[in-house]
């Protein structure tokens, strides 16, 4: 931060430090040395002043040297040199009859971030260990992790070490928590502090004495514990039940990761954890303070994942107020939808009602994809609901509410009459790309029951100039297709139009690749684009790609109360994927796409078997697997490949299914455009019988995508060669996109 | 472990910055901190954000920021109850916590952060022991006069009926300690009960929720045993009843870890041994049955009149409190459709005020008797409407919300009967002052229409 002036604050205050008056009146002096230590606060440099500083140093007032301390603790690594002039003060501290001021001095020696230091706090720190006083005693214990920090290459000093173990028997209970810490500091490479059954039952003996926050990180460290026997399990469960109970909740949440963790192998002591928290953590949910709100929330959405009824009587907490931040509330509505049963639902979906005409677009549009998916189980009502907010005819509603229908019709078809029915005059309130997307899909895929399907369309086509979402244009495009399928004569002309417009005057070349390969599919004859078009659909039914499943409470347990949950899935997941190394993919040249592409749609038999035949390798066209066979048989088998490449642009589905159609790989499911995750999964199957299972994970914000292919036998080679074919047809289709 | 803990103001200038650790970033994580804040998209949760490698948590406590940042692996539940205990040691050190109160205590908050933690790992924030180590006094911006009377808060004492404590007596610094010698001995306890009320638009009652908690703010140098008493009547959960009245009862409760409670399944009283400072001995939660009515109901009217694009809103506010009791600072506060222009008002009484905020409709009445009922007539005009107007009201109106204080008043029934010291403070003074005060105030009180 560039403060105007900065320099000639440090001249006047260097000037006042040295100046024998200030320094022989100590209140005065005191407050020259806080308007450094304020404007260093600020961010302004002070370095310039380090040596009039280590001179205040050396004063019998303590307010005085805490100061000073902090100053030099803070530019030590800029003035290496200078701070050495200080360790002299600091070391004879050391020695001070007074425990606080040997405390101070030790602390804020080891403290110095420079080279070098080392020599000198190794004496003071192991008297510091012995030192009688046990506020000594904790400084000089993480002393030590701050030592071995300096020099983190430097060897293990053994007997310190076991000197640290040795004083987990301390009598002071911060100095055993210190000491906890410091050796997880020192022994990180060799996995941490060993916790073994005596220090884990002199550690539980101990949990009294602590305050929360040694109680929590104590039972953290006990995390590590494996007892021996189901007895002594049961014995440290009972030992720990107050902590359940506790009134800090940082406690309460290490105890309920313990537990968890220690009862892995007993799931109905795991649920009757899960029971005796409930209070504390929705106490917790209606804190005064909004981040711990915030973080409980959190937590309990986790829980609900395994437990999925568990807070459905006390839906009621989960009610938004009007005064809260929008991030607890946006938490509150996906917590709702998720704890409804039978006798709730109408409550909560009143409630979520309300929260639809919300003047936050934001938290409405939440409200209405919740209602969606509580629309999975308890359709009619939903339908309803969402159907009756269509006549606001607002903007941002409209276009959730299409949304949320498309999904709705995949997942559920029984409901399609009733969106059939709502959908028309949808269009006139919908203006962005998400929700024309959505509008144009049901009208392509479900036009032959809504009466005016062709006129909303031919709308869209007289528009499409003046359309500015290229994924519109696609949509648009597949949709006509399709819709020109059921209803030729309705649609020929604009299709004809549309495709000529596409073809001769679009600039965006993602649609104009696309109008050119319908137009040529078009060229091969009715019966190749009905073969094209309308292949099985990717199924509905199939668990993975909705990641709704129930999840075991172990498979999270490692999370909970940890960071992870605080985060959304997919910002996690950008946090924590690795950094992409090289692309691996086939660097797409501008040859290669076109002729790919032209052998994509001139398709013949015969052209098609140099693509998909490498060496010996060749893929059955009839490999059909069904949705349920594919997860079964995606379950049982482990990773036999994965691979990080870049991805650009935007993944369409149809595009995606209909290459690698081609080749012979079956789509199984895939996720709709512009999904977050988008996923998708596919098979294949070679002559010998091995079958190959890929997944495909499309990480916009890096875009990137992981692939991770799944062999019933193991082939190696039949492998590299399944690989290869997939990603130059994964390539071709990248390379069209970017 | 925490890598740096600062204080930002509501403007992002630091006001306190420590480094403990070294391993996230230089002094500039402020700044980046700021900016991610502010420029957050609305929907991303800002109660933890990442950055390089590292993760920022905070917490907003008025208008300041305080933040720690962390390399991971450490829970968010004690990051996050640190920050507040860090708030309330603050206020205890400082007297209150604000943007003056820490520049002017600069190197008094260094010196409580540097006992606090050490190395990034937590060491102590009992005030008890942190009091030996403090050697800085705090500065306060004004300074503190008892009788100061034209402050006299919303809550006299009602154990000490001729004196009046004003409510800033308990914001003060706790260790002010050696220069006055004369207010050393106060003891405040503090009944405090927020509301948090959900009615629908036909009148029913969707959601009743009191959380309540019993505070202490001694004044006291010296442990003495305090003892206090509750409520006889006062039980908890669904099955247990007490005496033959209705009872007090309350969902659950949790107490601080140094209250002994020998004498609480008998005799409802609580025993501790107070250290200097701020305390919540006690927190109880209670929800949707409540023993007496609600303090509020509103009977709202609404006609739109799509023709002209007139809207006209009547509100009758009836307050169920018993005819003693009063409710403060009322304020309903009434989201209307956007582009409301002209107000027109017709109003029960004239201490009323009512005005047009941004798109919000704002309600004040300044006292309310209990058993009075008040209305209040309202017209709005509602142009560039879509055309037709449809039928239905615009988007946007309600639902309505009401703030208030009821001094004296606790919903759940709950009363502290007595507060007793068994040992007087220090030898030669006078015996020590005791208020307890009673409240409760809305946390959230909506109403939809």
């Amino acid at each position: 931060m560039p403060y105007l002036g900065s320099e000639d604050v440090v001249k006047e205050l260097k000037k006042a430090l040295c100046n024998p008056h200030i320094q022989a009146d100590r209140p005065r002096y005191r407050n020259v040395i806080q308007r450094v230590i304020r404007h260093m606060t600020q961010g302004v440099d002070v370095s310039s002043v380090f040596m009039e500083m280590v001179k205040a140093s050396a004063t019998v007032d303590i307010v005085q040297k805490k100061l000073v301390y902090l100053y030099m603790c803070t530019y030590a690594p800029l003035k290496p040199d200078l701070a050495l002039l200080a360790i002299n003060t600091l070391c004879k501290d050391c020695s001070d009859p007074n425990p606080m001021v040997r405390g101070l001095a030790l602390r804020s020696m080891c403290s110095l971030r420079m080279p070098g230091v080392q020599e000198y706090i190794q004496q003071p720190i192991l008297n510091g260990l012995r030192d009688k006083a046990s506020y000594v005693r904790r400084v000089a214990v993480l002393g030590c992790a701050k030592m071995y920090n300096l020099h983190a290459d430097s060897e293990v000093d053994g007997t310190l070490v076991n000197e640290l173990y040795s004083l987990l028997r301390d009598q002071d209970p911060i100095v055993v928590v210190n000491c906890l810490r410091a050796l997880e500091e020192i022994l990180k490479h060799e996995g941490g502090v060993v916790i073994n059954k005596p220090i884990a039952h002199h550690l539980l003996n101990r949990m009294p004495d602590l305050d929360q926050w040694g109680q929590a990180e104590v039972l953290g460290f006990l995390l590590r514990y494996q007892p021996r026997s189901e007895e002594e399990l049961f014995a440290i469960l009972n030992l720990l039940d107050s902590s359940l109970q506790s009134s800090s909740p940082a406690v309460v949440m290490a105890a309920t990761k313990l537990f968890l963790v220690l009862a892995k192998e007993f799931p109905h002591v795991q649920t009757d954890v899960l029971v005796r928290v409930k209070g504390p953590l929705l106490t917790a949910c209606s804190s005064e303070s909004r981040e711990l709100c915030f973080a409980a929330l959190c937590h309990v959405r986790r829980i609900l994942r395994s437990l999925p009824g568990h807070f459905s009587s006390h839906y009621k907490k989960f009610f938004c107020s009007y005064s809260e931040p929008h991030y607890i509330k946006l938490q509150k509505v996906e917590v709702l939808c998720e704890l409804v049963n039978d006798e709730n639902v109408q409550q909560v979906l009143d409630e979520l009602r309300d929260y639809c005409t919300d003047v936050s677009a934001d938290l409405a549009q939440a409200a209405i994809f919740a209602i969606g998916a509580i629309a999975r189980t308890y359709t009619d009502q939903c339908v309803q609901i969402l159907t009756e907010l269509l006549v606001l005819r607002q903007e941002h509603i409209t276009s959730a509410v299409v949304q949320t229908f498309r999904n709705l019709v995949w997942l559920c078809p029984q409901c399609m009459e009733a969106v059939c029915q709502a959908l028309p005059g949808c269009e006139e309130n919908i203006q962005d790309s998400e929700g024309k997307q959505a509008l144009i899909w049901l009208l392509g895929v479900h036009g032959e029951t809504i009466p005016n399907a062709p006129y909303v369309l031919e709308d869209f086509v007289e528009n499409v100039k003046a359309e500015t979402f290229p994924a519109v244009k696609m949509e648009l495009l597949t949709a006509l297709l399709r819709l020109f399928l059921s209803r030729p004569a309705e649609c020929q002309d604009m299709l004809g139009r549309l495709l000529y417009y596409c073809i001769e005057e679009e600039k965006d070349m993602a649609v104009r690749d696309r109008g050119l390969f319908y137009y040529r599919l078009l060229l091969t004859g009715i019966d190749e684009v009905k073969r094209i078009l309308c292949s099985p659909k990717s199924d509905p039914s199939l668990g993975l790609l909705e990641d709704q499943a129930e999840r075991p409470v172990n498979s999270w347990v490692s999370e909970f109360n940890t960071l992870v949950p605080m985060y959304s899935k997919a910002c996690w997941a950008a946090i924590s994927s690795p950094q992409v190394s090289e692309p691996h993919g086939p660097e797409p040249s501008g040859n290669g796409v076109l002729s790919a592409s032209g052998s994509l749609v001139s398709e013949n038999k015969e052209e098609r078997q140099p693509l998909c035949d490498s060496g010996s390798f060749l893929l059955l066209p009839n490999g059909q697997l069904t949705a349920e066979q594919f997860e079964k048989t995606w379950l049982s088998l482990e990773v036999a490949h994965r691979e990080v490449f870049p991805w650009q642009g935007v993944a369409h589905p149809d595009t995606i299914q209909t290459a690698l159609q081609m080749v012979n790989i079956q789509t199984i499911a895939l996720s709709k455009a512009g999904v977050q995750p988008w996923k998708a999964y596919f098979s294949a199957q070679d002559g010998a019988g091995c079958l190959f299972l890929t997944e495909l994970l499309l990480d916009p914000e890096q875009s990137q995508v992981r692939l991770s292919v799944k062999q019933s036998q193991a082939k190696a080679e039949a492998l590299n060669s399944f690989i290869s074919v997939l990603k130059t047809v994964i390539g071709t289709i990248v390379g069209i996109k970017s | 472990m925490i890598s740096q803990l600062f204080i930002l103001s509501s403007k992002g200038d630091p006001l306190i910055y420590k480094d403990f650790r070294g391993d996230c970033g230089g002094s500039d994580v402020a700044e980046i901190f700021y900016r991610k804040v502010t420029e957050l998209p609305g929907d991303q949760p800002p109660v933890v954000m990442h950055h390089k490698g590292y993760h920022f948590v905070h917490i907003r406590h008025f208008s300041l920021y305080l933040v720690v940042t962390t390399s991971g692996g450490v829970s968010p539940f004690i990051l996050l109850e640190l920050l507040s205990r860090l708030a309330t040691l603050l206020s205890d050190y400082c007297g209150s916590i604000s943007e003056k109160t820490l520049s002017l205590n600069v190197a008094l908050v260094y010196e409580l952060l540097d006992e606090v933690l050490d190395y990034g790992y937590i060491q102590t924030t009992s005030t008890e022991m942190l009091r030996n180590f403090i050697q800085t006094e705090a500065v306060v911006s004004k300074p503190f006069n008892l009788f100061e009377l034209s402050s006299v808060g919303l809550f006299g004492a009602e154990t000490q009926q001729s004196k009046v404590a004003p409510s800033s007596a308990a914001s003060r610094p706790v260790l002010t300690g050696r220069s006055d010698q004369s207010h050393k001995n106060d003891v405040f306890l503090d009944v405090i009960e927020r509301l948090s009320v959900l009615i629908g638009s036909n009148g029913s009652l969707l959601k009743v929720d009191v959380q309540g908690e019993i505070r202490l703010k001694s004044f006291l140098p010296s442990c003495s045993e305090m003892r206090i008493g509750l409520t006889e009547e006062f039980c908890v959960g669904k099955s247990e009843l007490r005496g033959y009245g209705p009872g007090v009862r309350v969902d659950e409760v949790s107490f601080h870890g140094s209250v002994r409670l020998d004498e609480f399944e008998s005799h409802r009283i609580l025993r501790l041994q107070p250290s200097q400072g701020e305390l919540t001995i006690m927190r109880y939660q209670l929800s949707d049955d409540l023993p007496s009515p609600l303090p509020f109901r509103l009977f709202p009217s609404v006609q739109w009149d799509h023709g002209s694009g007139r809207l006209q809103v009547y509100l009758k506010l009836r307050c169920d409190l018993p005819p003693k009791s009063q409710a403060l600072h009322v304020k309903l506060h009434l989201p209307l459709p956007r582009g409301v222009a002209s107000l027109s008002q017709d109003l029960s009484s004239p201490e009323q005020k009512a005005e047009l905020g941004e798109g919000v409709l704002q309600w004040d009445l300044p006292r309310v008797q209990g058993g009075s009922q008040l209305c209040g007539l309202f017209q709005m005009d509602v142009p560039g409407l879509p055309d037709p107007p449809s039928p239905a009201p615009p988007l946007g109106l309600g639902p309505a919300s009401l703030s208030f204080e009821l001094p004296r008043y606790t919903c759940s029934g709950l009363q502290v009967r007595f507060l007793r010291l068994t040992a007087p403070g220090t030898p030669g003074n006078t015996s020590p002052h005791t208020w307890v005060r009673h409240l409760s105030h809305s946390d959230t009180y909506v109403i939809r229409i």
